[in-house]
């Protein structure tokens, strides 16, 4: 064979992004696509999160606020260059999430879903309340990002940065799963005991499983506000959390490239949609629904799965 | 040489004691059964050794060492392993990954390495597939290697479990009633495979309900009742024991009492 069966996904991938503009008809294309790569990426990390180790977090928007306002506040009031800032708001949501997983991946299942909630709300709260900060409710506006002497702006270079950016997190999710650290995660997924009595560090696998995903999330919402150019509370509010929650599991759980199709279908879906003007979100829920009633674990692996059957 | 021993182990919960000073001292290389009547506290017993519990009373000693209170994944990375009576399979993997998970405390590459696919991770898994496969193979179910481990019949998941214990190339392995829902035939391939396990230096600690396994292939056994040692000693001692005759016929039907030791 031409191309190794384990590089298939990246190279269809690969090819997805470098020819997916011939198909842009105008600006507003390169938008939605980079939208959705730079979903897709949070998306990444949370799946390796739910989909791997099976803990649920309903408060990832919570990073994604982290590293939205990271971006925001660091050139506005210390003059620090953007991309620094980036990296640095990538490294406090790996340590808020050290400091936070530590106590609250005790919990299982339900527990653990409110207790993340709980988070996700609380960092929404702090951005909202810290207006000397934060310019409250009203968001603040974020400068552009400077590469060398590049000042990335307009939605076909944040395309090309969203989507080489994605492909990169996409390969480090992909090895991970090929790996000694993502085949103990899986094992957690199904019986934490068993896994234990293996000589897995469950507690420990978890905690760091929780920090990757923030730091992905965190990268995300630093390119989020640095591509909009401006930010609000709502980067992390709860809706933004649940959305992320969906598109692991409409693109499907354990799946690294269902994050991607998630992450599409959850961005293009609602902008398709605006035709319908009133029943925009009533049928947005509805279409959510239906797919979840037919392709149940989601997207990529039940056809996956379809596909396999059939070719036998 | 005593590789595993406890001393006056308890544990109560709710006001019953469960497992109410145990004694206990295990020979290296021997097949050493744990029996008793349901509810006697021989399962109790296994999730004290292996860390799930931590007893309330009393001291666990591995290869010498007291491993009281340590986490079952401290004492696998010690060499302790073990099966669970209800099956704990991975079941969204397949056949050989829930085998090279068994391999964990042998991997030394970090999470970092992993996500960068670094050359060691390479050489890592490849290793570890090797070991899985020769695990597999000594059960017998290398034929099923790449299958999902759903698709596995009952017989065929319990000596997965125990192929996945190997992997781990434990000191002392525990196994929680392997020939709980087996065949006859699946029962002839677990003694078969058990030997070969002791025949390879592994220690092998055994809670088991078929009495004719438990007698054929154990050097000592040791019968628990209500949570307290009611006898030990060879198969033949404990068979002729008229407390454990007694305890058999009285608590658990003449069935079993008979095919134990009729």
């Amino acid at each position: 064979m031409l191309i190794d069966r384990r590089h298939l996904p990246l190279t269809a991938l690969a090819a997805i992004v470098v020819l997916a503009p011939l198909l842009f008809s105008s600006l507003y294309y390169y938008r939605i696509a980079a939208l959705v790569f730079i979903f897709a990426l949070a998306v990444v990390g949370l799946n390796l999160l739910m989909g791997f180790a099976g803990q649920v977090s309903l408060g990832h928007a919570g990073f994604l606020g982290i590293g939205a306002y990271a971006v925001a506040i660091g050139p506005t009031y210390f003059a620090a260059p953007p991309w620094a800032c980036l990296i640095a708001g990538a490294v406090l949501s790996g340590a808020v999430a050290f400091a936070v997983g530590r106590p609250i991946l005790k919990l299982r299942g339900h527990y653990l879903a409110v207790a993340t909630l709980g988070f996700g709300v609380l960092v929404s709260i702090v951005l909202t309340n810290e207006a000397g900060w934060t310019g409250g409710p009203d968001g603040m506006n974020v400068p552009h990002l400077v590469l060398f002497d590049w000042t990335v702006r307009g939605s076909a270079a944040w395309y090309w940065i969203a989507g080489v950016t994605f492909i990169g997190g996409f390969v480090l999710a992909e090895n991970l799963v090929d790996s000694p650290t993502g085949r103990a995660l899986l094992a957690i997924h199904d019986s934490e005991i068993a896994a234990r009595m293996l000589g897995v560090d469950v507690a420990r696998k978890k905690l760091m499983v929780f920090i990757i995903s923030a730091v992905y999330a965190s990268v995300a919402g630093s390119y989020l506000a640095l591509f909009d150019g401006h930010i609000t509370p709502d980067v992390a509010g709860f809706l933004r959390s649940i959305e992320l929650v969906a598109m692991v599991v409409l693109g499907g759980m354990g799946s690294v490239f269902g994050a991607l199709v998630g992450a599409a279908v959850l961005v293009v879906l609602p902008q398709a949609l605006t035709v319908f003007q009133d029943y925009e979100q009533a049928l947005l829920g509805l279409l959510i629904m239906v797919f979840m009633i037919f392709l149940r674990r989601g997207i990529v692996p039940t056809l996956a799965t379809a596909l396999a059957g059939w070719r036998r | 040489m005593t590789i595993l021993e406890t001393e006056q182990l308890a544990i109560g919960f709710g006001g019953v004691r469960a497992v109410d000073g145990v004694d206990l001292a295990v020979e290296r290389g021997e097949v050493y059964s744990i029996i008793g009547p349901n509810g006697s506290g021989k399962t109790t017993l296994f999730n004290l050794i292996s860390g799930i519990y931590v007893p309330s009373a009393g001291s666990i000693r591995l290869a010498g060492e007291n491993v009281t209170g340590l986490a079952p994944d401290r004492l696998a990375r010690r060499g302790l392993s073990r099966t669970f009576q209800n099956l704990q399979i991975f079941f969204r993997m397949s056949v050989l990954e829930n085998v090279m998970v068994g391999r964990h405390r042998h991997e030394t590459t970090g999470i970092l390495a992993d996500m960068l696919h670094w050359p060691t991770v390479a050489r890592q898994n490849r290793e570890t597939r090797k070991a899985a496969l020769v695990a597999l193979t000594r059960v017998g179910l290398a034929e099923a290697a790449e299958r999902p481990a759903a698709a596995l019949p009952y017989g065929a998941l319990k000596r997965l479990e125990i192929a996945r214990a190997l992997a781990s190339e434990p000191t002392v392995l525990l196994l929680d009633e392997p020939a709980a829902g087996c065949n006859p035939v699946e029962t002839q391939e677990l003694d078969r495979v058990i030997r070969s396990l002791v025949n390879e230096g592994i220690t092998v600690v055994l809670v088991e309900h078929d009495m004719r396994l438990v007698m054929n292939i154990s050097d000592r056994v040791h019968v628990l009742a209500s949570g307290r040692t009611l006898a030990q000693g060879t198969p033949r001692e404990v068979r002729t024991d008229p407390a454990v005759i007694e305890a058999y016929l009285g608590t658990h039907g003449s069935q079993e009492a008979l095919r134990a030791f009729g």
